[in-house]
């Protein structure tokens, strides 16, 4: 399949391994990504409280340059541009009057968005029918039971109203996708929580509880590594996990992955080239786990 | 139905403790609600079970208890729906309060930091007091429409994951109270009430995470609200706090190159020199380890970024 994909700032910035994972794994499942080099940031939620109609332009002319390119599915790698992206679409696509206004605001660049593209995250397009078929022919290394916590976070669950895609009480895309790949998803109540990363910079002690809060709560119950589809999620778990252990007072050492590294452990590829040794935490003991 | 499993936490005040978990099997019936089941519990089979219930019918907001670990009125809460997702039905207090005994828990905090936001209507004390009530338009009470159903219920400030973390935290009810009257035509206090909220503990510690919007049984969407807030608090150029600062550094970042600078964000937004110098250190981390790029790059085409970030912020 052919997807416009959208690798949202962190990817292209201070998660180049999500980035690069996320090609690598594309590639073994035969999946074409064609990059829309000339799209904006999504706004993540933080732009949205200053000027609405700004971000709802620079997303529809995200949108446009994908139709430009004859393509109907937006591929996003992250929660927050998932989460701000499609009810934005939503909006844009049910309410005409809007569409055309924001559509004025962009005429001047050449583009105008149709309304006909649906924007989907990485996981939801593996978590189902023939992608899910398709990850599990080509799972090379079983991750042999692994038991994996899956890090929901907020974005890409809530609210129900503006997302919809899954239950967020009951989430099961993950779980899919860690069973296609033989490992064990981990059930924790924390695992539809905030990392906290929105306030890390507002009030820092109480963001770091949060990251402690949910680490804690996977560990418990034996989790031996963490996945998350949101790379904002990644930093707060990850480079700020030793923070977080003084902050709650508890060794909490888990390794944490973007989705598309651990489902790259499982097709084969090496540590090296989903660039593990990026992460602050060491995925080394889920590496030897899995006999990557 | 069936013989159905519920697990509901009971504290004793005068013995103390971290409380337990007792089990009940109810016989349940077609359309029974979760309060229906805890009056079975109490009737039938132990009248120590303590909780608070009214009007039966999600108008009075007494019953408002976490089930399954969710916050959700009793009294709305059908046993069917639950069993299509859970074995057994768990039953909690509110989170984020004290527990009196079961499922009861001290609200005084949830009324301390509603008084705290002023709850009532200022009007403007230039203004002749006018001889009938003060009209507004029913376009300007949609404003405040969804915030107006609000039943006191708690079911936000339960599941709120920024007062968890934090319990100065003014909390999603407040807040949404907050605009009650800062979104209201018939209020002058917008100044006022802002430059409180902009404060430690007010609208730029919300993390965004939805739960209370997810949980309110009456769709007031107290986080969207809070976003309205924020949105005034620009509007009013108040722009010192670090929330504040952390929108229009991201503003102008993506208005310039098209895509967020993260290395430049942090130290634009943090003035606080101590706050500051205590970020270098995964910084430099961050850097060694090839996840700070040393440039930021624009987006190639970012004159047209730039053009539509100019049509519509300004310079």
């Amino acid at each position: 399949m052919r997807y416009a994909f959208f690798p949202g700032c962190v990817a292209k910035g201070t998660c180049p391994e999500l980035y690069q994972s996320t090609y690598k794994v594309a590639e073994k499942l035969g999946m074409e990504l064609v990059e829309l080099t000339e799209a904006t940031c999504c706004g993540a939620g933080v732009m949205q409280a200053k000027n609405t109609e700004l971000t709802d332009a620079y997303t529809a002319r995200t949108f446009a340059l994908a139709e430009e390119k004859g393509l109907d599915t937006v591929v996003t790698i992250c929660s927050t541009c998932q989460g701000y992206m499609d009810p934005a679409n939503k909006t844009l696509k049910e309410d005409s009057e809007h569409l055309a206004r924001i559509n004025s605001h962009l005429s001047d660049g050449g583009h105008q968005y149709k309304g006909g593209v649906q924007v989907k995250h990485l996981m939801w397009v593996l978590s189902e029918g023939q992608e899910l078929e398709n990850l599990k022919g080509k799972v090379q290394k079983n991750l042999n039971g692994l038991k994996v916590a899956p890090f929901y976070g907020c974005q890409i669950l809530r609210p129900t109203y503006a997302l919809g895609y899954e239950d967020p009480e009951k989430p099961s895309s993950m779980e899919r996708i860690i069973a296609a790949l033989g490992g064990q998803a981990v059930d924790y109540r924390c695992k539809t929580r905030c990392c906290g990363f929105p306030i890390i910079l507002e009030n820092e002690k109480a963001a770091l509880r949060m990251t402690g809060r949910s680490l804690l709560d996977a560990k418990e119950n034996d989790a031996q590594c963490v996945v998350t589809p949101c790379p904002l999620c990644h930093l707060n778990l990850d480079i700020y996990q030793k923070k977080a252990e003084k902050e709650i007072g508890a060794k909490l050492n888990m390794p944490v992955l973007h989705l598309s590294q651990l489902v790259g452990l499982a097709l084969g590829i090496s540590a090296k080239e989903l660039q593990l040794p990026k992460h602050f935490v060491s995925s080394s003991q889920v590496v030897s786990a899995v006999g990557a | 139905m069936a013989e159905v499993r519920f697990n509901i936490y009971r504290l004793n005040p005068e013995t103390g403790g971290d409380g337990r978990f007792q089990e009940y099997k109810v016989e349940c019936e077609k359309g029974d609600t979760v309060l229906d089941c805890l009056n079975k519990i109490k009737g039938e089979q132990d009248g120590t079970v303590t909780y608070r219930m009214s009007c039966r019918s999600a108008i009075c907001g007494s019953c408002a208890m976490r089930i399954c670990g969710h916050t959700r009125l009793a009294c709305s809460t059908q046993v069917s729906g639950l069993l299509e997702i859970y074995e057994e039905i768990t039953l909690e207090p509110l989170q984020n309060f004290p527990v009196i005994k079961d499922l009861v828990v001290d609200m005084k905090a949830y009324w301390e930091k509603i008084e705290a936001i002023m709850p009532y209507m200022v009007p403007d004390a230039g203004e002749p007091v006018p001889e009938k009530e003060r009209l507004q338009s029913p376009e300007q009470f949609d404003t405040v429409f969804e915030v107006a159903t609000c039943i006191r219920c708690s079911a936000c400030v339960s599941d709120c994951t920024s007062l968890e973390a934090d319990d100065k935290f003014l909390a999603p009810a407040a807040l949404a109270k907050s605009f009650r009257f800062a979104g209201d035509s018939r209020d002058a206090a917008d100044k006022e009430r802002l430059t409180e909220l902009v404060k430690e503990g007010g609208i730029w510690d919300c993390v965004r995470c939805y739960e209370c919007t997810q949980v309110c049984p009456k769709d007031v969407r107290p986080a969207e609200h809070i976003i309205q807030l924020r949105e005034k608090a620009l509007n009013n150029q108040m722009e010192k706090s670090v929330g504040a600062r952390h929108v229009l550094g991201f503003m102008e970042s993506v208005g310039h190159s098209g895509q967020l600078d993260e290395g430049k964000l942090p130290m634009f937004a943090v003035k606080n020199i101590g706050a500051k110098i205590s970020m270098v250190p995964i910084g430099i981390k961050m850097f060694l380890k090839g996840k700070l790029p040393l440039k930021h790059k624009p987006i190639p085409g970012a004159e047209d970024v730039q053009r539509i970030y100019k049509k519509l912020e300004g310079e």
